[in-house]
């Protein structure tokens, strides 16, 4: 049945049909025909962010807890750009979004009009594609595309520029285009499997190194098995933590700038490094030249671009690392490796993680513990970016993938209120907890509003020294102790700003049993801001200077 | 043009060959790969193919260490249907100097 709709009513159809029922964005001048029908959807509901920056954060919290392509809106101009951090932010971590951004009427494109940015030019290199809609009957083509794009191979975002007389025209639609979804890669060469297989059958001392991709393509379990068929001691990536256990026998836990030194010196020793779905990142690797310099490597991963950037490997596959792993598991043989597997416990016990105050839950690390404590796998942890999320990253027990939400690649302040939101809106009946700082909180503040709002189940604990900390301590170790502008003059009694924002709050300062708080705190369901004050002298160790070796951490 | 700059235009430069499709953009996410990089392109020619719907660009770049990856990356667009690599003294655009006296 051929029905007349407009552009507008056809991009609210064609997300229906991609079965969205939740999208979250900010109304303008420029999108407000896309609003006008989405009004009309019985199927989606709107989330209304308080700036367009918390709706691209909130929409990659829900694709990053559940896996499938979010959905994000804006209108033009400052719509737009106030998108650019959240959409390069997904592009670094390869986070499937579609973004629609309002555009004016095509005849006033270059003309300098109100609110007219050339969002399709700002977003060239943040998106894995992007497209500037120039008829309604090009939205037909075009959305299914935008979400095979975000789905298929590395994902990432997707931006859909549509002018306000695209989203007005109307047009007759006799059929619909079937939705887009996740394109399967070619299977990885049998024979490079078969090469790799031998790479780690007759290595010595192989380590696997999971990256974030291998969380993207639900290939956790399959590393996991890998690793314990083979006894591959297993390093991850700030961004594959909890693809493994972490207090999983094999597990060396993060590796890189702020990884336990036994981990970073397990790859000093390392004969072979099977990277999974990881890109050799410069705080992982340190300096390049002095990366596991006796390993051979076997490199998998589904974007070939990432293949040879960094490392020559020995064996590169370019295949869906869960495809690769399901026909390399039977080619590699069991091996006890008891001499590896010895040394790697042996250097457990002479280079452990230091994570001081572990039974104070006003200590940083005895803090994140008392959280854990509250909480099962179920939960779902979220950070900011800085020294609490290297704490995190260092003491939370991360067990399962899609557990962890952090920004990694572009070490985004801000992310994790909003990111947090979208997680909870994602997956509701989970408990998800936001550790922030009081930097990264004052960066989308206002997407508490948001979350009274929505009533989400999040529990910020705000870790708050009053400093920027990793500014604080890059200051106090490499520029002679100068601190500056590191050091707030000023902040906010942030209970009561989280209050007069609309969620409950508590301080653990002021409880006399602060683990009792704690517990209440994250038991009671709503949105809750968690204070509680910790010293500004506290350091993120071990750590690799900037531009060193890895074996050359400094502290603990 | 002498043997001599041939054979530095070989060393120095290298050619490539970018079949896309043809419509608006498509020249930006190209170009803006080599300037991230501050990698200048010396060289830009192109013009639709067949009926138009696809056009073929050629570029004459700087030899440089990091090109391999870069072609990877151009080879990831979407709009990039494929790209070859010739060497520096390529015949499309030595040609061309008539249109570029000083």
């Amino acid at each position: 049945m051929t029905e007349t709709l407009t552009g507008a009513r056809i991009t609210v159809r064609l997300l229906e049909r991609q079965g969205i029922g939740l999208v979250t964005g900010y109304p303008g001048g420029a999108i407000l025909p896309i609003y006008d029908a989405l009004a009309q959807s019985t199927t989606i509901r709107h989330v209304l962010a308080r700036h367009e920056q918390g709706a691209g954060f909130i929409a990659q919290g829900m694709a990053r807890a559940s896996g499938e392509v979010a959905v994000c809106l804006a209108s033009s101009g400052p719509g737009a750009t106030n998108l650019l951090t959240a959409i390069a932010d997904a592009k670094l971590d390869s986070i499937p979004l579609v973004a629609i951004t309002g555009q004016v009427p095509k005849a006033m494109i270059g003309t300098d009009a109100f609110q007219e940015v050339d969002t399709y030019g700002l977003t060239v290199p943040i998106t894995k594609h992007n497209f500037l809609v120039s008829s309604a009957e090009e939205l037909l083509e075009v959305i299914p595309r935008a979400f095979a794009i975000a789905a298929s191979g590395r994902p990432g975002p997707v931006l859909i520029d549509i002018p306000k007389d695209v989203q007005n025209q109307a047009i007759e639609v006799a059929a619909w285009p079937a939705p887009g979804g996740r394109q399967l890669p070619p299977p990885a060469p049998g024979d490079d499997l078969a090469a790799a297989a031998s790479l780690i059958n007759a290595a010595r001392r192989p380590l696997l190194y999971l990256g974030g991709g291998v969380i993207h393509s639900g290939a956790a379990a399959a590393a996991v098995d890998l690793a314990e068929k083979a006894n591959l001691p297993t390093v991850m990536t700030l961004m594959a933590l909890g693809a493994m256990p972490v207090d999983h026998p094999l597990s060396l836990g993060m590796l890189g700038m702020h990884g336990a030194r036994y981990c970073n010196l397990a790859l000093d020793e390392c004969d072979l490094l099977i990277a999974l779905g990881a890109r050799f990142d410069d705080r992982a690797t340190g300096k390049v030249a002095a990366f596991c310099p006796q390993a051979k490597i076997v490199h998998i991963d589904i974007d070939p671009a990432e293949l040879d950037k960094i490392k020559t490997a020995h064996v590169g596959i370019t295949a869906d690392v869960g495809e690769a792993l399901a026909r390399l598991l039977p080619l590699v043989a069991r091996n006890p490796r008891s001499a590896w597997v010895e040394r790697i416990d042996q250097l457990k016990r002479e280079f452990p993680q230091a994570l001081p105050g572990l039974d104070d839950p006003r200590s940083h690390f005895g803090l994140i513990r008392t959280v854990a404590a509250c909480l099962d796998d179920d939960a779902v942890i979220a950070t900011d970016v800085g020294q609490h999320q290297m704490w995190v990253a260092q003491a939370y027990p991360l067990r399962r993938p899609r557990q962890w939400l952090t920004s990694g690649g572009l070490g985004t302040m801000g992310f994790g209120v909003p990111a947090a939101i979208g997680a909870a809106l994602a997956a509701p009946q989970r408990t998800v907890v936001c550790f922030t700082g009081d930097g990264s909180i004052l960066m989308n503040l206002q997407e508490l509003v948001t979350a009274g709002e929505e009533n989400v189940n999040i529990k910020i604990v705000l870790m708050n020294n009053a400093v920027l900390g990793l500014v604080h301590q890059q200051q106090t170790l490499f520029y002679g102790e100068r601190l500056f502008a590191s050091q707030f003059r000023a902040l906010p009694d942030f209970c009561k700003a989280a209050q007069a924002l609309g969620i409950a709050a508590v301080d653990l300062d002021a409880a006399a049993n602060p683990c009792a708080a704690l517990v209440e705190a994250i038991a009671r369901p709503g949105p809750c801001l968690i204070h509680a004050s910790i010293d500004a002298g506290e350091k993120v160790y071990p750590m690799v200077p900037p531009g060193a070796a890895n074996r050359d951490m400094i502290g603990a | 043009m002498n043997a001599v700059s041939r054979n530095e235009l070989k060393a120095l430069r290298a050619v490539l060959e970018i079949d896309v499709n043809n419509h608006p953009g498509v020249m930006s996410h190209i170009v803006g790969l080599f300037a991230r990089r501050a990698c200048n392109v010396e060289g830009i020619l192109c013009l639709p193919v067949g009926d138009g719907r696809q056009s073929r660009i050629w570029l004459l770049v700087n030899e440089d260490g990091r090109l391999a990856q870069m072609i990877r990356q151009v080879d990831k667009l979407e709009d990039v249907l494929a790209i070859r690599r010739h060497a520096g003294d390529h015949a499309v655009f030595a040609g061309l100097t008539d249109h570029f006296r000083p």
